[in-house]
């Protein structure tokens, strides 16, 4: 093992892309934005410009497919989501969607691959492309997938249903996880597909401004060559991985942002002539998301650490999203209890954070490190 | 920059540590549960040990500056935590039994002068603080001191002292000015057998049996004047208490790391008895997808991990010096409730093996409760993160 020095302090470069994207949140995000953004059912475009033009999704990708050429660093990946998901995780999901395709093929894609797709949406604007994961059935794994790809000749047969595909009718391309044989892989299947159908938009519980679409395929028929990775397909356990690690960081940011706006609220809010938070009642909650949120970030840099030091991240990222998962569900519920009635309403935003807070531990393959 | 990945001076401090655990403290840990009050002499091969020591001799007033670990170098707080982790994973009681590794001890090589230390500084040392109206208000203390020519005059009453029989000299914190309140409340080290200091009774306890807790009455006993640790003088802030206050920011994150210990002990055995059952654990079923004893399981080890990463931090941020009240708080909030309840929760997964005292199961769940208790009850680790958090002073959040 080669030792690098173990430390829970953040490097220059982590911390003044922290204090940037955390600037831009505050300004543009937090606030009338993120609400208006849900009531609209929409995400406002010049936002997720505005996170594209910093470049961060793009930078580690290597300049001749349109990337900077910095090093593939997953903490910064995971300190960047944080920060969106604490302005909104609907804009966080959507912000970083083609993160999510890039990385998958540039780190599991073969050389045709990368100099095929990469180039379309390493690219100064902001292009959508997404992934299908999750399918809308009682019991669902991602691990272990109904949708079926079957080869057949130089084809793949691409069968079965998929749900919650984020801006899935603006996409480009999609990845599509299946079952080939026995094997979970990805295929990246191109919108417009015959065998591909999108369906009506869905209402979901939270994440009210990002579009998510069923989709469907009915003998979809996708090249050989774009199943990733080629012939023997991918590592799809690691992508699982670095997906559950993206989502206890979005599931960090979502509860600090309801700790932090249930803390303020509570040293404003007087009750029987004093605030309510120098009441026990209220102040042991507030202690208790302040140390809550910090062990959801050390779960997920802990994971994240593994992959940083290229090795297999499969416990701990397990372990932190599973985390995530129920403190996200916990912290969000005690941001509305704080709030009592005003929290149930929706001028406040700690409902939408108990809503949005709801998909940590459903959703899967939404977002990467 | 952020690595949570344990390095190799780590893993062998922590591997060492757990040979020495699975060899010699988990042998004796029942016997000593069951024969409380009985010295563990299996643990005098500890006493030349120095735990308690310090890196440099000082002056008297100046502050001791923690030396940053230079790259690649272990920082000794942070391997003070894993060491604490790996002897309590054997076992706390014993842990607590240590010789000459007291509270005693550690507010002696904090803040003794070179004369003191060479009086006591290879002494075992207790510490009392607690009185029977006085537990977490440490500073409505009564236990008097009054200076009479050359010797102080301490009388009072100190219970759940920990070592109280075993130790050779009590760390006595005593007020030298009850109007002074707090800026009053000096400590005093007193030898056994001075006259007038008594050993009164040993504890019957929950867990942690093989530390013997005592109390101590002292009656008009006599010290000498320069007996005193710091400075006599009275000032009109509580600078001195507040001092003696931030000791705890050095040893919550230890008490956090004990109970690291005792609550992966317990689920140590719980999983060896679920992979005995057939069940294989392997990090990947949709949690949703789980048996409610997996699931159970698997948020007890997540739960463990979270524990230990704001143990860690706190360590960690002591070895670079950096203030860390606020997080040796959270890590000891964090850690003895979870510790507690995940105890409790493995003698339920593990059904009549968890209530049976063939195993060690059911002791784990006594002995862990303590650490949710003694150096700050998990209310008022929440009261100071709250606090730190708000911004509030202990006035406007009582």
């Amino acid at each position: 093992m080669e030792d690098k020095d173990f430390g829970f302090g953040l490097s220059e470069e982590q911390s003044s892309m922290k204090d940037t994207v955390a600037k831009l949140i505050k300004s543009m995000v937090i606030g009338n934005p993120a609400h208006d953004m849900d009531e609209e059912r929409k995400l406002h475009r010049d936002i997720i410009d505005k996170i594209w033009e910093l470049g961060a999704t793009v930078s580690m990708v290597p300049e001749e497919y349109g990337g900077y050429g910095m090093d593939y660093s997953p903490m910064m990946n995971a300190i960047f989501l944080e920060e969106l998901a604490a302005g909104d995780m609907a804009l966080a999901i959507a912000a970083t969607l083609p993160s999510t395709f890039i990385y998958t093929i540039l780190q599991m894609g073969t050389d045709e691959q990368k100099k095929k797709y990469l180039p379309l949406y390493c690219d100064p604007a902001y292009k959508t492309c997404t992934v299908a994961v999750n399918e809308p059935r009682f019991g669902f794994d991602a691990a272990t997938l109904e949708t079926k790809a079957a080869k057949n000749g130089e084809k793949y047969i691409i069968n079965g249903k998929k749900c919650f595909v984020p801006m899935a009718k603006d996409s480009g391309h999609l990845l599509v996880a299946a079952n080939a044989d026995g094997k979970m892989d990805l295929f990246i299947v191109e919108n417009g597909n015959p065998g591909l159908q999108i369906g009506e938009r869905e209402k979901n519980l939270g994440l009210y401004a990002l579009e998510t679409y069923p989709v469907t395929l009915e003998n979809c028929e996708v090249p050989a060559d774009d199943r990733v990775g080629g012939d023997n397909g991918c590592d799809y356990g690691r992508f699982l991985q670095k997906t559950r690690i993206a989502m206890s960081a979005i599931g960090t940011g979502v509860s600090r942002a309801s700790y932090e706006y249930a803390r303020e609220y509570a040293k404003e809010r007087v009750q029987f002539g004093e605030p309510i938070a120098s009441r026990q009642a209220i102040a042991f909650m507030i202690a208790e998301m302040a140390y809550e949120v910090d062990a959801m970030r050390l779960m997920t840099w802990k994971a994240t650490s593994a992959l940083e030091a290229g090795r297999e991240a499969k416990r701990e990222s397990y372990l932190a999203k599973l985390y995530a998962g129920e403190m996200t569900m916990k912290l969000t519920d005690y941001g509305v209890q704080i709030l009592g009635g005003h929290g149930f309403i929706r001028e406040n935003p700690v409902e939408r954070y108990y809503r949005n807070g709801r998909g940590i531990t459903i959703l899967e393959g939404m977002a990467t490190v | 920059m952020i690595n949570l990945e344990i390095t190799q001076k780590m893993m062998d401090v922590k591997s060492g540590m757990n040979n020495m655990a699975t060899g010699m403290l988990r042998p004796i840990a029942r016997h000593y549960d069951e024969h409380e009050h009985e010295y563990p002499k299996e643990l005098d091969m500890f006493r030349s040990i120095k735990i308690m020591s310090r890196p440099k001799k000082k002056k008297a007033g100046e502050e001791a500056k923690p030396e940053k670990p230079s790259a690649k170098k272990l920082g000794a707080n942070l391997s003070m935590v894993i060491v604490i982790e790996e002897m309590c994973w054997g076992d706390l009681g014993l842990l607590l039994s240590l010789p000459n590794a007291g509270l005693g001890n550690a507010a002696i090589a904090a803040v003794a002068t070179d004369e003191q230390m060479e009086r006591f500084g290879e002494k075992w040392a207790s510490m009392a603080i607690t009185e029977p109206g006085s537990g977490s208000d440490s500073g409505s203390i009564t236990a008097r001191a009054t200076l009479d020519g050359n010797e102080w005059v301490l009388d009072g009453e100190k219970i759940f002292v920990t070592c109280a029989e075993r130790a050779e000299v009590a760390v006595i914190w005593a007020t030298v000015d009850r109007s002074a309140g707090k800026a009053g409340i000096k400590s005093f080290v007193v030898e056994k057998g001075t006259p007038g200091f008594k050993l009164e009774k040993l504890e019957h306890k929950l867990g942690v049996r093989a530390s013997d807790t005592g109390t101590y009455v002292l009656d008009e006993c006599r010290i000498p004047k320069d007996n005193i640790l710091g400075s006599a003088e009275v000032k009109q802030s509580t600078e001195g208490f507040k001092g003696a206050m931030k000791t705890f920011d050095n040893t919550r994150p230890l008490v956090a790391s004990m109970a690291l210990g005792v609550t992966r002990a317990a689920l140590d055995f719980t999983r060896e008895k679920i992979e005995e059952s057939g069940v294989k654990l392997d990090y990947e079923k949709n949690p949703n997808n789980l048996s409610a004893m997996e699931k159970e399981f698997y948020l007890m080890e997540a739960h463990l991990e979270a524990m230990r990463l704001l143990t860690w931090r706190a360590a960690w941020m002591m070895d670079n010096g950096e203030f860390n009240n606020l997080e040796a708080s959270m890590a000891k909030a964090k850690a003895g409730r979870y510790g507690t309840l995940i105890c409790q929760k493995c003698c339920e997964l593990l059904g009549p093996l968890g209530f049976s005292c063939e195993n060690l199961a059911e002791k784990w769940m006594r002995d862990v409760k303590i650490t949710d208790i003694f150096e700050g009850t998990g209310q008022i680790q929440h009261l100071i993160v709250a606090r730190n958090v708000l911004g509030y002073s202990s006035k406007q959040l009582k």
